[in-house]
């Protein structure tokens, strides 16, 4: 009867222990090993310029509806030129980072995870290997540093996006004064809700990325594995980037306080 | 030059290997034969340390390869070459980059060093000028022998091939046979083949192991196996299924 929660747990455990000696093994490689310019470089263009599209758009109507949710609330307390200074605190420090990260592990955690877990299964890891080429130095290790290199840029990217949206939305159409706007947008959002962006983003990278080649290099067999490691990285990313943006606000204010 | 001691090997509830003993000399050519899910293929995987054994040892030049990590593995594998039954080539890379893939990475050879080598390579395999292709526009002997090509091109002294006949027809499955015969007598590498095809096992093959039950059933020369008395290996190497067994 304890049999099947057994198996999950020694399951969970298992895995997480895989991930851990993974996570150690891209380190370990970051230590030793010269990391080629040339893949780095191309996955900097697929991870950071192929998403740029999604994640401004993302940016862009998550500014324009959080300035009219709060423009409605705030109007009815005459507190109009105050809602501005909400958008950009809550871009830089939460929305920024965290719908950033959820479109990319979207977009590059799924494709990660499928196309190691492609290689997989085509037996071109097990290639690699005879080659004398380690996976991790190989497939792994320029994926993690240009998603944790292009991440922090896509969140400024988005950041700045939904500011300027929200500015546009604000101004022209709900006639917020922009004068008092953007002076109180510039004296409440502190150089630690940007700190504290930043930091979240670069942690959420290495969160998209180490998930989506982990189950792209544990995938099960044939197309239905593929297809299962696909849908896992997006949703453990995307699990593990909500779960942790909670912990991270509190650690980092706390942190970020003593600046 | 390459012992395995003993070696055993469980997947779930199957035994796959379950005492394998196997010596293997400098510049031989070997074939292992046995039935489809017989542990060939898991066999040749423990020789080039893909996959460790649950007990026993790999030897290659008496050092137990199934002792080392994965870094350490890869100094040893620089002395192999292995030709996959699906050719494994790279499929975001071309013909060139696939076959030049070791050179590239050494980063002590010129461009032009490299070129000449791909070219030289590909001669080798009678498929010159292929070098800007990708996988996916090859055929299925034409990917087999650009995977030979990125095996050969780095002169490994071992040279392992799952199942290179697979999937070809009779005539490009010969042609390839040929090629390993070439390739073997040119380079003067030990050459060690996985297959159930028996016309490429007397085609290639100088010896012969069979693989049967986890163990090695039988060794022996081609011919001495074609002309075996013993009923598993008669029946294997001529093709007859027991009625009574469950083959598939």
């Amino acid at each position: 009867m304890l049999d099947l929660p057994v198996q999950i747990i020694r399951g969970v455990l298992a895995g997480l222990g895989r991930f851990s000696l993974m996570v150690m093994e891209v380190v370990r490689s970051l230590a030793t090993q010269r990391l080629s310019g040339r893949d780095l470089v191309a996955q900097m263009y697929f991870i950071g310029v192929k998403s740029q599209t999604v994640v401004l758009v993302t940016g862009a109507f998550t500014g324009m509806v959080l300035c009219a949710q709060t423009y409605f609330q705030f109007h009815k307390v005459k507190m109009d030129t105050a809602t501005l200074a909400v958008v950009s605190v809550s871009m830089c420090g939460e929305l920024g980072p965290v719908l950033t990260a959820l479109m990319v592990a979207g977009r590059v955690g799924a494709s990660m995870a499928a196309e190691l877990g492609t290689m997989k299964v085509t037996e071109q890891v097990d290639a690699l290997r005879t080659l004398a080429a380690h996976p991790i130095d190989y497939l792994v290790v320029p994926r993690v540093v240009a998603t944790v290199l292009a991440v922090p840029l896509l969140t400024a990217e988005s950041v700045a996006m939904g500011i300027l949206s929200a500015y546009l939305v604000g101004v022209h159409l709900l006639q917020i004064d922009p004068g008092y706007s953007v002076v109180n947008m510039l004296r409440f959002t502190d150089h630690r809700d940007v700190l504290m962006g930043f930091i979240k983003s670069l942690i959420f990278g290495g969160i998209i990325a180490t998930t989506g080649c982990y189950k792209g290099m544990h995938c099960g067999q044939g197309a239905e594995g593929v297809g299962h490691s696909t849908t896992e990285a997006v949703v453990y990313a995307s699990i593990a980037i909500l779960m942790s943006n909670f912990f991270l606000t509190l650690l980092l204010t706390r942190l970020l306080a003593l600046l | 030059m390459i012992e395995v001691r003993q070696l055993r090997k469980r997947f779930g509830d199957q035994q796959v290997l379950d005492g394998v003993d196997l010596t293997i000399e400098q510049g031989e050519s070997l074939v292992i034969i046995g039935r489809s899910g017989g542990g060939k293929s898991v066999l040749l995987k423990h020789l080039v340390g893909l996959t460790h054994p649950d007990s026993g040892q790999v030897l290659v030049e008496g050092q137990d390869i199934a002792q080392l990590d994965e870094r350490e593995l890869l100094g040893v594998r620089r002395k192999f070459g292995m030709l996959f039954q699906s050719a494994a080539l790279f499929d975001s890379l071309t013909v060139e980059e696939n076959i030049a893939f070791v050179l590239a990475r050494e980063r002590n050879h010129t461009p032009e060093e490299i070129t000449r080598r791909v070219a030289e390579a590909l001669e080798m395999v009678d498929l010159p000028g292929t070098q800007k292709k990708k996988p996916a526009e090859l055929s299925g002997g034409m990917r087999k022998r650009v995977g030979l090509a990125r095996a050969i091109i780095y002169r490994p002294e071992v040279i392992f091939y799952d199942e290179p006949t697979t999937g070809l027809d009779p005539v490009v499955a010969d042609s390839i046979d040929k090629l390993i015969l070439r390739v073997c007598n040119r380079l003067r590498v030990t050459s060690i083949v996985v297959t159930h095809d028996m016309r490429s096992m007397q085609t290639v093959g100088r010896r012969v192991a069979m693989l049967h039950e986890g163990r090695i059933y039988a060794t022996g020369t081609p011919q001495e196996m074609m002309s075996s008395a013993d009923p598993v290996v008669s029946r294997f190497v001529r093709g007859i299924s027991d009625e009574k067994e469950h083959t598939f």
